[in-house]
């Protein structure tokens, strides 16, 4: 399994990671050789086998339906890198 | 070539919780920008969420009014991207296990049933809001609304026009309100619906291409949206080329749909199983519980309106429009201990017609059911007449009183004396001989001048039916 | 001071040998001392010294926790209130968290004192402590060698004796491997034991809080006061937490010990090998039955877990964007270059790697051959774990197929790296509790043995490392210059 430099840029958009040009290769190089660990796999037959999402077959837990949480905006605000009338900022958004 | 519309809709219920879907934060509308976000809606390094019961129930009540399979274990999901409102940078949501599966509602267009299969309903968290006015060139985030539960209802494209897909909307609406489970609030965004319209040639089994139509937030924009897009869509097939699928947005300024850009980048949800949160369990217990709980459904009470209180369909319908309505009728006739028919005559006339007037809801109202039931009451008995009625309805609209009391006090008390009307019978006599020759001359019509003079004469407080029967009397 | 047990610090806090702001500052004193281990991110002075201070007061009531006035320090991976939690990245350089993770608030419940937070792996992402923004941590028996990774400033300081125990997170082997490298005590509880509230995410499904000391007996201290049910954390389970002091000296007679065949094959470093054989030999002098079970299906595990960890990843860290928190690029031109630039800028070279790997298993078209093929592979890996535990108690082998290497030694080719973890993974995925205790040498470099047992028996792992620990010195050994 090869994976291009192409494939890798598409990757990286998806995850709106940015990555050096200079380094593309190098993450296809290394994912490509991820890649090959994975055949492995394929060997094995799981037709039968259930997939496995949490280490134990436990059911979640259901919390009562009540209002517990004050506003810590001052708080959870003042590690903000903008924020202007209680409100986060971005960049303009176009729809 | 004759063409063939589909729509499908998705309608997303706001659930009408207390707290958030994973969080314990209120869920209130209208705060003041963030103060409603928690750590966890927030999305802070090392959160985790838990789910809420509440959520469950509802989602379970919805599943048995459309007789639904509930799925005895649902798996939530992360739906990943990215977006300002989206703190996360991933939906929870839910894919491959929805706690609805497939069921089904009946609908009536031009007086005739069909039935809109739903292919499931599961539950996600709400996204923050974006707001675009006034920061200079930034766009301000506030996440009140993050993470609020949201029920997703997917119904299949068997909806063949947009006159359809409205029913179809409303009788949705009516019902989520009916279980309590969502306030139905479109202003506030509490109900919402996203429609994907497509068109084929008539007689042609394979589906056209679709169009999504997103967040047409009225019912009056639904119809208009999908007429206009199918207008489009018409278009483009005929004059030869296709339609591509995307995303699409309803401008109501303008009536037409325009493509969304920013949305048709290659979506790729890579949805997995949140590890966060395990699956969820439908207990058989918990069904039990919910179906004891289930209010009796519209279609059902309209049924039984028309049995039990001998009303025709369409008052029934306009009664079991609401269940707040519903219920106030059968308060009304439980407490007056009156005709089923004059009481609905008045919840449907003039107390509906109040509040539609002042744009309150039935909640809202300033005259409460026992208030009107007591107005009511003395209607029956006679103790005023239906217009003297009217102005004691008006006074328990501008007042905390009884009708007694307003009757009493203001004097209201109708007067079935038949000796004190003819004392005003024979006065008005008297005084208008002109009009009497003209009666007795065959002027049927000047009957009505002396009801009226007497009704004044007697402040509106005479009987009308003792009016008549004296007058007929007198003017042999 | 440095050299006592937690017991003895507490007995000697109980009868006024010394106060608790004493000890706490002759703590801080070498960890100055010996900065150049760079195994802190943040030294916590002066909350430590406050923290001591109101120590010292409850310390004149009789009913206190036994760690009230203990110095410890956190891996800077639990969130901890007015103090910078980094996660060992750029991105969290400026982040003070606003509220402590649960088992912080535990060590706070129990009077403990923070001296600060310990350096770490980029969110937890490497085996050797390299993917730090915050540099390279040395280990102190040979500082020209890595102390093991994730948890590598928590071993670090606790073998070179900075701190009387330290806090790890285990997600493949990052309390483990680098326990086994600085030669301590390193437990990973069973999934769910440790509440992950505050905990900043990995890979959720495998990340478990444990405890980094010198002695089994100091880690039954720490685990008492991390365990318990947590309300905030939905794969948090509510079972009773026993007395891990109480079975400390349980008599081993019989144990069934197992060795898996796959722990012993090729790759395996021979001085490694040897030390662990004379290990068991210990446990059998006790009376412990041994033999040999298989795993057939461990070698899958490291394709499984890098598929799984990298997958659950690269969604967790799609909340670091620049916009509620954390590290924001200089005037983005608009949102997606504000995206682009923020991770790209503050997130290293691994991380990047394993969010490029995960978003590659999870999207359309590879997901049922990647993310589910893993999944099911998890599922029969966890069941060879259920029927070697069917015939025997506990499993016993390496925690690393080497002992530590040379700092930028292996930082070229990350496969290389990724399949030492062979010995410790599988037990991440099955989400089983593990233990690695100070073994002996190999090449004069610490090695440790592991021990795995089944869900929910931590004070039989405790157990059983402490019985060893009664007939063997390793775990007391000081490296030089850190006596």
């Amino acid at each position: 399994m090869t994976l291009s430099t192409e494939q890798v840029k598409k990757i990286a958009y998806l995850a709106r990671l940015g990555i050096d040009e200079k380094d593309v290769d190098t993450y296809a190089r290394d994912l490509s050789n991820i890649l090959d660990l994975m055949t492995q796999m394929s060997e094995t037959n799981t037709d039968e086998v259930q997939p496995m999402a949490h280490p134990m077959d436990k059911k979640q837990r259901l919390r009562a339906d009540a209002v517990l949480e004050i506003s810590q905006r001052e708080s959870f605000q003042s590690i903000a890198p903008q924020v202007d009338s209680g409100l986060y900022l971005v960049p303009k958004v176009l729809d | 070539m004759e063409w063939e519309t589909v729509i499908g809709l998705e309608i997303h219920a706001q659930l009408a919780t207390k707290s958030k879907i994973f969080s314990s934060a209120s869920t209130a509308y209208g705060a003041e920008p963030n103060t409603q976000a928690c750590a966890v809606d927030l999305g802070l390094p090392g959160v985790l969420p838990v789910l809420n019961q509440e959520v469950v129930r509802m989602a379970v009540k919805f599943g048995m009014a459309i007789d639904a399979e509930i799925a005895p274990y649902s798996v939530f999901a992360r739906k990943n991207y990215f977006y300002p409102d989206l703190p996360k940078g991933y939906q929870i949501s839910q894919m491959d296990h929805p706690i609805v599966g497939t069921g089904h509602l009946d609908i009536e267009v031009d007086g005739s049933n069909k039935r809109i299969g739903i292919t499931r309903a599961h539950l996600e968290e709400d996204a923050g809001k974006s707001l675009h006015e006034n920061f200079h060139g930034s766009t301000g985030i506030d996440l009140n609304r993050a993470g609020t539960p949201l029920l997703e209802i997917v119904s299949e494209p068997d909806m063949r026009s947009a006159q359809e897909a409205v029913a179809y909307m409303r009788k949705i609406h009516e019902l989520v309100q009916y279980l309590e489970i969502c306030d139905g609030n479109m202003q506030e965004g509490s109900f919402r619906c996203d429609a994907n319209v497509s068109i084929r040639p008539k007689g042609q089994e394979a589906l056209g291409t679709r169009a999504e139509l997103k967040n047409i937030n009225s019912f009056k924009f639904v119809e208009k949206a999908i007429n206009i897009e199918v207008e489009r869509q018409i278009d483009v097939l005929e004059g030869g080329g296709t339609v591509i699928q995307e995303t699409r947005l309803y401008d109501a300024d303008k009536n037409e749909t325009r493509s969304m850009r920013s949305k048709e980048e290659a979506n790729d949800y890579r949805y997995f199983p949140d590890p966060d949160l395990l699956p969820v369990e439908i207990t058989n217990a918990l069904c039990e519980q919910v179906r004891t709980e289930l209010p009796e459904l519209p279609s059902a009470k309209k049924l039984r309106f028309q049995d039990q209180y001998q009303q025709d369909e369409e008052i029934s319908t306009t009664l079991t429009s609401s269940r707040q309505l519903a219920d106030y009728y059968e308060a009304v006739v439980k407490t007056s201990e009156c005709d089923a028919k004059l009481c609905s005559n008045w919840v449907s006339g003039t107390f509906l017609g109040a509040l539609n007037k002042a744009g309150l809801e039935i909640n809202e109202s300033p005259v409460n059911y026992e208030h009107l039931a007591g107005l009511i009451k003395r209607i029956a008995d006679q103790t005023i007449s239906g217009k003297i009625a009217k102005q004691v309805f008006e006074e328990l609209w501008n007042n905390d009183a009884t009708a007694d009391e307003i009757i009493e006090k203001q004097g209201l008390k109708q007067i079935t004396d038949s000796k004190e009307i003819e004392t005003l019978i024979d006065k008005i006599i008297a005084d208008n001989p002109k009009q009497v020759e003209q009666y007795l001359s065959g002027k049927d019509k000047v009957f009505g001048f002396f009801v009226g003079q007497t009704m004044k004469a007697s402040q509106g407080k005479a009987s009308p039916k003792e009016v008549n029967k004296i007058l007929e009397n007198k003017l042999k | 001071m440095h050299n006592k047990t937690i017991t003895e610090l507490s007995k000697a806090l109980r009868e006024r040998e010394f106060s608790s702001v004493e000890l706490t500052q002759s703590y801080l004193d070498r960890i100055k001392k010996h900065n150049a281990l760079n195994s802190f991110i943040t030294i916590n002075e002066e909350m430590a010294l406050e923290g001591a201070k109101v120590a010292d007061t409850i310390l004149a009531n009789t009913n206190t926790n036994l760690l009230t006035g203990i110095p410890i320090a956190q891996k800077d991976i639990f969130c901890t209130q007015g103090v910078k939690t980094s996660c060992g990245s750029k991105m969290l350089d400026n982040f003070i968290s606003p509220y402590n993770a649960t088992v912080v608030e535990n060590f706070n419940n129990a009077g403990a004192v923070m001296l600060g937070k310990l350096n770490m792996d980029e969110f937890a992402m490497g085996s050797s402590n390299e993917t730090s923004f915050y540099g390279s941590v040395q280990n102190p028996w040979n500082t020209n060698c890595v102390p093991g990774g994730s948890s590598g400033g928590s071993a670090s300081a606790v073998a070179a004796r900075l701190t009387p125990a330290a806090t790890g997170t285990d997600t493949g082997g990052s309390i483990r491997q680098p326990a086994s490298f600085c030669g301590i005590t390193g437990l990973k509880p069973t999934y769910g034991r440790v509440s992950r509230y505050g905990m900043i995410a990995f890979a959720s499904s495998l990340d478990q809080a444990g405890p980094m000391t010198r002695s089994a007996e100091d880690a039954a201290l720490l685990l008492q006061t991390m365990s318990g049910f947590d309300t905030k954390d939905s794969t948090s389970l509510d079972i009773p937490v026993p007395s891990y002091s109480a079975s400390l000296n349980n008599n081993l007679e019989g144990l069934k010990i197992g060795l898996p065949k796959e722990f012993f094959s090729e790759g395996l470093n021979n001085d490694v090998a040897q030390t662990i054989e004379s290990a068991i030999n210990e446990y059998r002098k006790m009376g412990a039955e041994i033999k040999e079970v298989s795993l057939p299906h461990m070698k899958l595990s490291i394709p499984v877990y890098y598929i799984i960890a990298p997958a659950e990843c690269s969604a967790n860290l799609s909340r670091f964007d620049g916009v509620r928190f954390g590290y924001r690029c200089s005037e983005p031109k608009d949102l997606n270059d504000l995206y682009i630039r923020s991770r790209g800028e503050a997130f290293g070279d691994e991380v990047k790697r394993r969010i490029l790997m995960g978003t590659y298993a999870l999207s359309a078209g590879y997901y049922d051959a990647y993310y589910i093929k893993a999944q099911k592979v998890r599922r029969l890996i966890s069941e060879d774990f259920k029927q070697a535990f069917a015939e025997v108690d506990v499993l016993m082998g390496p925690v690393s197929p080497s002992p530590t290497f040379g700092l930028g030694e292996k930082t070229a080719d990350p496969i290389e790296m990724y399949l030492a973890d062979i010995y410790t993974i599988a037990v991440n995925l099955a989400g089983l509790p593990a233990i690695s205790i100070p073994a002996g040498f190999a090449d004069e470099k610490p090695v440790g043995l592991q021990i795995i047992s089944n869900y929910f028996t931590e004070s039989h792992l405790l157990n059983i490392a402490h019985k060893f620990q009664q007939t063997t010195h390793w775990h007391q050994l000081s490296p030089k210059g850190f006596e």
